[in-house]
């Protein structure tokens, strides 16, 4: 069974780009859009990873974070945090609340597939885009 | 004493003119000239004006020396610099010989202090204002898709005839949006450019010279009650930091360094414990919290203190906080505390930005009787402790902004006008 990325991102273009590379290497992607119902949709997912924007409408990818650390069954879920801020109080709060990788963005896509296979592997079968658009 | 004779002295080595020559060309001895440039004889009238005259100055600046606040504004471009390398000492001297240059030094160091104060207001400008961090934001996120889709496109995959189609557009739509907001970027720099000179109030002068400290008076804390003398400041500032520095030695005494400190750190710095377990008014554990010296491990703390009309009479913010004495959001715990005074109000307030910013409020409006008596309104003062709160949102989180201008919660209840969309960009 192919590995699942959910993507959490709000930029349609963006969502399309990552969509488009990590099926490509492989990967299921899940997408969604909205920050507020984020986590509903992480219980329905059961993704194997997260790939979580920081600004997001409803809710911020930090609070996200925080709550899918407090949540036993998604409290080691890997996540890597993306982001337009680049600053290092980001990285660091990033860092507290248990992401487990930080990038920024513009990123490259070699970059961003390297760091979902060193996180979730990539041993597994080629996937489809599944996006999910609704809030 | 007077320095005449000195200033006239020095003035004549510096043109390497001879005694004998000097004294000649005024019609008087040397011995005599002697006697005048080591002030053992007064001068004026005639023999000043011709002695000026010779020198090539102005013989009122020969009599009085240089301007008082001319030295003041020069002492003040000293001490900011590096003392080691400004003979401060003699700062008089040079504005009396060269009074051109003195002035040309005092110019240039107010300029730099009001560029200064304008690159601090820019930042605040960007740091604060959401439309901007939209923009911003947009940049960012048109470039990455394009970055991204335009490597999908060029890689060595083949990518089929339909993606193909769709990566085009979105690179279409996305430089065109980077286009749109670039220009309207360029717009929101420029405007700035022509904008008055800032000029402070003696208010915001007097926070400004606090905040060089975080707002602790070392001189307070010791027993000094007198302001330090600041030739920086405008008379109003001065007169408004005596004032602050009078209430900060009041309670210094009430709440010595050496105990206030161990209890606020065994508090973790929270208002109401120490207030309770030091037996002293919220308000005043509040000022002292808010001007501690710089601890490692103590947290940014802001304080705001206000009047009956809401007017803000001291502000000290703190990171994140976005702060300003114009149009202050009236949600703040601080109002709640002016309309329940006496009682102590604690919540956590929370900005909008990405990610939001929260902030721990303590506030508590104290009645004041008025100095001519109780037929007269009472003084009310609310005072408000802020703090960083890097922890989750609290259920009954207060949502506050920076000011109707810059908020960008447009359904708020207590909005007073529209917001000012400095960015008319459709991102």
């Amino acid at each position: 069974m192919a590995r699942r990325v959910l993507l959490i991102e709000d930029e349609p273009n963006i969502i399309e780009a990552i969509s488009f590379i990590l099926s490509r290497d492989g990967f299921t992607v899940h997408t969604h859009e909205d920050g507020e119902t984020a986590m509903d949709k992480v219980r329905a997912q059961r993704p194997d990873m997260i790939i979580l924007d920081v600004m997001l409408p409803g809710k911020s990818g930090f609070d996200i974070l925080r709550d899918l650390r407090a949540e036993p069954a998604t409290a080691t879920l890997p996540v890597l945090m993306l982001t337009a801020r680049g600053q290092a109080k980001d990285r660091e709060l990033a860092t507290r609340l248990g992401a487990d990788v930080f990038m920024t963005k513009p990123f490259s896509n070699a970059e961003i597939c390297a760091q979902v296979r060193a996180l979730i592997g990539e041993d597994s079968p080629r996937g489809d885009v599944a996006r999910d658009a609704t809030a | 004493m007077d320095r005449t004779g000195s200033r006239i002295r020095a003035r004549r080595l510096d043109a390497k003119i001879a005694q004998r020559d000097r004294a000649q060309s005024v019609g008087i001895s040397a011995s005599y000239l002697t006697l005048i440039d080591h002030d053992r004889r007064r001068i004026g009238g005639k023999l000043l004006t011709q002695l000026a005259a010779a020198l090539g100055l102005d013989p009122a600046l020969l009599a009085e020396g240089a301007d008082a606040g001319l030295v003041g504004r020069m002492r003040a471009a000293a001490s900011a610099a590096d003392a080691e390398t400004v003979e401060a000492a003699q700062t008089a001297d040079l504005a009396a010989r060269y009074p051109g240059w003195a002035r040309l030094i005092a110019a240039q160091a107010d300029q730099i202090a009001a560029l200064q104060q304008r690159a601090q207001m820019l930042e605040d400008r960007i740091t604060h204002d959401p439309a901007l961090a939209t923009a911003l934001h947009g940049v960012i996120s048109a470039v990455t898709s394009i970055q991204s889709t335009a490597a999908i496109l060029t890689g060595d995959a083949k990518v089929d005839a339909d993606w193909q189609a769709r990566f085009h557009r979105n690179i279409f739509d996305d430089a065109t949006r980077l286009a749109q907001t670039s220009a309207a970027l360029i717009a929101y720099f420029d405007a700035p450019a022509n904008a008055a000179p800032v000029s402070l109030s003696p208010l915001e002068e007097m926070e400004q010279a606090l905040s060089q400290t975080g707002f602790y008076r070392p001189a307070q804390e010791r027993g000094g009650t007198a302001a330090a003398d600041d030739p920086q400041l405008s008379a109003g500032a001065a007169g408004l930091l005596a004032d602050y520095d009078a209430r900060y030695h009041a309670d210094a005494v009430a709440l010595p360094l050496a105990t206030f400190l161990p209890a606020a750190k065994a508090a973790s710095y929270d208002p109401l414990r120490v207030s309770a377990q030091m037996g002293r008014p919220l308000a005043q554990v509040m000022r002292r919290l808010a001007a501690l010296p710089a601890q490692d491990d103590a947290p940014p703390l802001g304080l705001l203190i206000c009047d009956a009309a809401g007017v803000v009479r001291l502000l000290k913010s703190v990171p994140g906080a976005g702060l300003s004495r114009a149009g202050l959001c009236p949600l703040w715990p601080i109002f709640t505390a002016l309309g329940q005074p006496g009682r102590a109000v604690a919540a956590q307030a929370v900005l909008p930005g990405t990610p939001d910013v929260r902030l721990n409020c303590h506030a508590i409006a104290d009645v004041i009787p008025h100095p001519d008596g109780p037929h007269m309104p009472p003084l009310i003062e609310a005072t408000m402790l802020l703090r960083p709160d890097d922890g989750p949102a609290a259920a009954a989180a207060v949502p506050v902004g920076a000011g109707c201008r810059l908020c960008p919660r447009t359904k708020c209840p207590a909005r007073r006008e529209p917001a000012s969309v400095s960015l008319a960009i459709t991102l």
